[in-house]
């Protein structure tokens, strides 16, 4: 079976105080079909290279937003990127093809829980509503959009919690690297994660 | 006629084509090539040029004329304020001291009268300003403690020239015809005192002249934006005040040097110095080849012992009196033998005393010629003595001198970071380190900087960092990063390419002066290249760009677009330059590759203005 290339477009203006995303980041696999691309580190100008960002994305099957939630949006550069990227007849409108039937999903980190993310919660709104505008973007450009893969409460999150989310973050990445996916399967899950626990078993 | 002196031209010419290259490729100054140059066409080895060039020698004293001007426009009054303690104290010390010494020393183990002795102390006492800021710029010292110092004494000696010209025709035996001749004013048949108030009467001229219709003048012709206009009057100037001077009797470098004072503070100053820096220049090698032409070998190998006693002794006592008044003024070990070697020499304004002694036949023929020898050959071992002082003597003595302030700590230390280099922009880099926590160790050649730097609570620490042993020392094994930062670029390629020898894994940043500078470094396989130029020139051209009205954030997008494209395109025409045909003829190459570069950065701007928020190019998009 042919396998699936993902890349992983991670923007973290603070990555250096981050425990959850430094756990996360230090799972990934070691795969030639992995691809880790930091972009704060890469563009700190917000002065992005947008031929290379067109072929990185050309090369993959899987791409993935990899972001902490800041005031319920992603950091500014990566709207910067979507901004720069996402071009005319290339992304989206008559011409542009460039993503079709690519498959496209967020890893976000919260420091609140995910019980205040509803109606009732301090948050109002569940991660789902929020994260909209990436979802209809992703539409746009013709990707199969799938649902977040979320930790939550990365405030209170100990060691152990930390490093446990991570080796599923990691087992995650290896199944989407050597598995062909049910998208309409995983469509019917709110969170990423709840889909997968299913897989494990 | 003609042809004879386009012939005599090409002679002087080539022979200092040829010969001051060589004497700069073996690290002397160009006074000594011009002087080999001299002596080579000269009578003694291949006899090209003869005693009727005196003619020659006498129109290129004027370049000593144009020297003084120039070290008039030097003398900013303020500038000048601000040295008057080392260059009254220390000057004088030091050229009354050493005249002093010599004057003695010949008394006692010479036969010589005391006139002759008096002519050739006076003399030998000035050091060379050509051979000492050459020097000084070459080892990046000039706004060092001791390159203040040496300015300031070199100055002082360069003034004093001038009473010291004034007052040789007092010494002459020779009065009855030759004082006329070289006296012979206008005015000389007046009676004194009108004398005495024409020649107030015409420096106070010069003074008006110069601080009032001369600057007009200029003001004038600088509208007319035509260059040689401008240089036509520059020398205007010069020549004419030294006629002025001629004609009352008085010294026309004297006239020179106060109209330079004169204008040191006009805005003219940068444009004079450099209009007439060529004419002295070119003018100084004439004299100086002249100079090296009538030295005569034949009187000098009858006697080299002696020539070569003296020539020791010489600079043995010019650097006793210089170190002596540098420690009296209290400066560091290292700076008081750097200083006293640097001056240890005599200068090229003993050629011209000298030769202003024998027209006036102070000095017998025989004896001036043995002089000037001696002076020639003190100027030559300068370089040497440096170069064994530096290689051999100066790290033991900084050992001993400042143990507390390299030793023991340096090895103790295991920065991350060495700076070498800490002036204005390795200063700049470390404090945004030390804003960060992050530990360098720093190193210059500045003693005083160095001390200053630890008051202020840096680890710093003083020396060459050419030297293997400063670099070892420094902790260069364990260091993650080098960053040379020295303002001299020879230097840091020195230092460079010492690290790449020595300590191949350790990553070097580079301070370039400019794209010159960058191509250099490139060339030697330099990778992080920083040119100090690029990056505050477009900073500037942002804010010029917003201030046509261009929003901020779109300026700043072209600017980094720009700085990338710069730095890519620096280095591909840094391999392309040595295209044969460029590389012959320097002014060709350099203006094709402004071409290129504009070619380029009309290329880069197209691709930094992508299509992201641009709603017309949408609706243009959308109807197409």
């Amino acid at each position: 079976m042919p396998k699936n290339k993902i890349l992983i477009l991670f923007f973290h203006p603070l990555f250096e105080k981050s425990c959850a995303n430094k756990v996360l980041v230090r799972n990934i696999p070691k795969s030639e079909n992995i691809t880790f691309h930091d972009l704060y580190e890469e563009y700190p100008n917000f002065d992005i290279d947008i031929k290379r960002e067109q072929s990185l994305l050309s090369q993959h099957d899987i791409i993935i937003w990899q972001h902490p939630l800041y005031w319920y949006n992603c950091p500014p550069l990566m709207k910067q990127w979507i901004d720069m990227v996402f071009e005319y007849d290339w992304a989206y409108g008559k011409k542009g093809e460039a993503l079709k039937n690519k498959i496209i999903f967020q890893v976000i980190t919260t420091g609140g829980e995910k019980e205040s993310y509803c109606e009732k919660g301090y948050n109002q709104h569940h991660i789902t509503n929020l994260i909209k505008p990436f979802n209809q973007t992703a539409r746009v450009c013709k990707m199969e959009y799938l649902p977040p893969f979320v930790i939550h409460g990365t405030y209170k999150m100990t060691k152990r919690g930390c490093d446990k989310m991570g080796l599923i973050y990691g087992s995650l990445l290896y199944y989407l690297e050597n598995n062909i996916l049910d998208t309409n399967k995983i469509l019917r899950y709110e969170y990423l994660n709840d889909w997968f626990s299913t897989i494990k078993k | 006629m003609e042809t004879d002196f386009l012939f005599r031209a090409v002679i002087y010419l080539s022979a200092a084509v040829l010969c001051v290259p060589i004497a700069k490729k073996l690290g002397m100054s160009s006074v000594l090539g011009y002087l080999f140059a001299g002596i080579i066409i000269g009578p003694f080895v291949l006899g090209f040029i003869g005693n009727e060039d005196e003619n020659i020698i006498h129109f290129a004293e004027f370049g000593i004329v144009m020297m003084l001007f120039l070290i008039g426009l030097e003398m900013e009054p303020s500038r000048f304020w601000k040295m008057r303690k080392i260059f009254l104290g220390m000057g004088s010390m030091q050229l009354l001291g050493t005249s002093l010494a010599i004057f003695i020393l010949c008394l006692l183990f010479t036969d010589w009268n005391w006139k002759i002795i008096l002519a050739i102390s006076l003399t030998l006492a000035l050091s060379s300003s050509a051979v000492v800021l050459q020097n000084l710029a070459e080892r990046g010292l000039q706004n060092s403690s001791v390159g203040q110092s040496s300015f300031a004494v070199l100055i002082f000696q360069d003034i004093a020239v001038i009473p010291i010209l004034a007052f040789l025709p007092v010494l002459t035996t020779y009065i009855p015809n030759k004082v006329n001749d070289i006296h012979q004013s206008l005015i000389s048949s007046f009676p004194s005192w009108l004398q005495a108030i024409i020649i107030i009467g015409i420096i106070l001229m010069i003074y008006f002249l110069g601080r009032y219709f001369f600057v007009l003048l200029f003001k004038i012709i600088a509208r007319t934006q035509l260059q040689e206009l401008f240089t036509a009057a520059a020398l205007l100037l010069v020549v004419s005040i030294s006629c002025l001077m001629h004609l009352i009797g008085l010294s026309p470098a004297l006239g020179a040097f106060l109209a330079g004072v004169v204008l040191a503070n006009s805005e003219f100053r940068h444009e004079l110095k450099s209009d007439i820096a060529p004419f002295k220049g070119l003018l100084l090698g004439l004299f100086f080849i002249g100079v090296g032409a009538s030295i005569d070998f034949k009187l000098i190998l009858e006697n080299p012992e002696f020539i070569f006693i003296f020539g020791a002794m010489l600079t043995l006592v010019k650097f006793t009196v210089s170190f002596t008044t540098s420690r009296f003024y209290k400066k560091k070990m290292d700076q008081n033998i750097s200083f006293a070697l640097g001056l240890s020499q005599a200068g090229e304004f003993g050629f011209v005393i000298m030769s202003f002694c024998l027209q006036l036949h102070i000095i017998p023929t025989i004896l001036g010629n043995q002089i000037m020898a001696i002076i020639a050959m003190s100027m030559v071992a300068t370089p040497f003595l440096q170069l064994v002082y530096e290689n051999y003597i100066s790290p033991n003595l900084k050992i001993k001198e400042n143990k507390k302030v390299t030793e023991d700590e340096i090895i103790e230390e295991h920065n991350p970071v060495i700076i070498a280099g800490f002036g204005h922009f390795g200063s700049t880099v470390g404090r945004l380190l030390r804003a960060n926590n992050v530990k360098s160790t720093i190193l210059d050649n500045d003693s005083d900087q160095i001390t200053l730097l630890r008051k202020m609570g840096f680890k710093a620490h003083y020396g060459d960092a050419t030297r293997l042993e400063l670099l070892e020392a420094a902790g260069c094994k364990k260091a993650k990063l080098f960053i040379a930062a020295v303002g001299n670029s020879k230097i840091n390629l020195q230092i460079i390419e010492t690290l790449r020898i020595h300590y191949p894994n350790l990553k070097i940043l580079t301070r370039a002066k400019n794209r010159v500078d960058a191509y250099e470094l490139i060339d030697h396989r330099v990778e992080h290249v920083y040119r100090e130029t690029l990056y505050s020139a477009v900073s500037m051209g942002v804010d010029v760009l917003v201030a046509l009205g261009i929003r901020k954030y779109t300026a700043t997008r072209q600017a980094i677009q720009f700085i990338k494209n710069d730095e890519m395109i620096t280095r591909k025409l840094a391999k392309k330059r040595y295209n044969k045909m460029a590389y012959l003829t320097t002014i060709i190459a350099e203006i094709k590759m402004q071409e290129q570069i504009l070619k380029n950065d009309l290329k880069s701007q197209e691709a930094a203005t992508n299509h992201s928020w641009d709603s017309e190019y949408l609706k243009q998009k959308r109807q197409e």
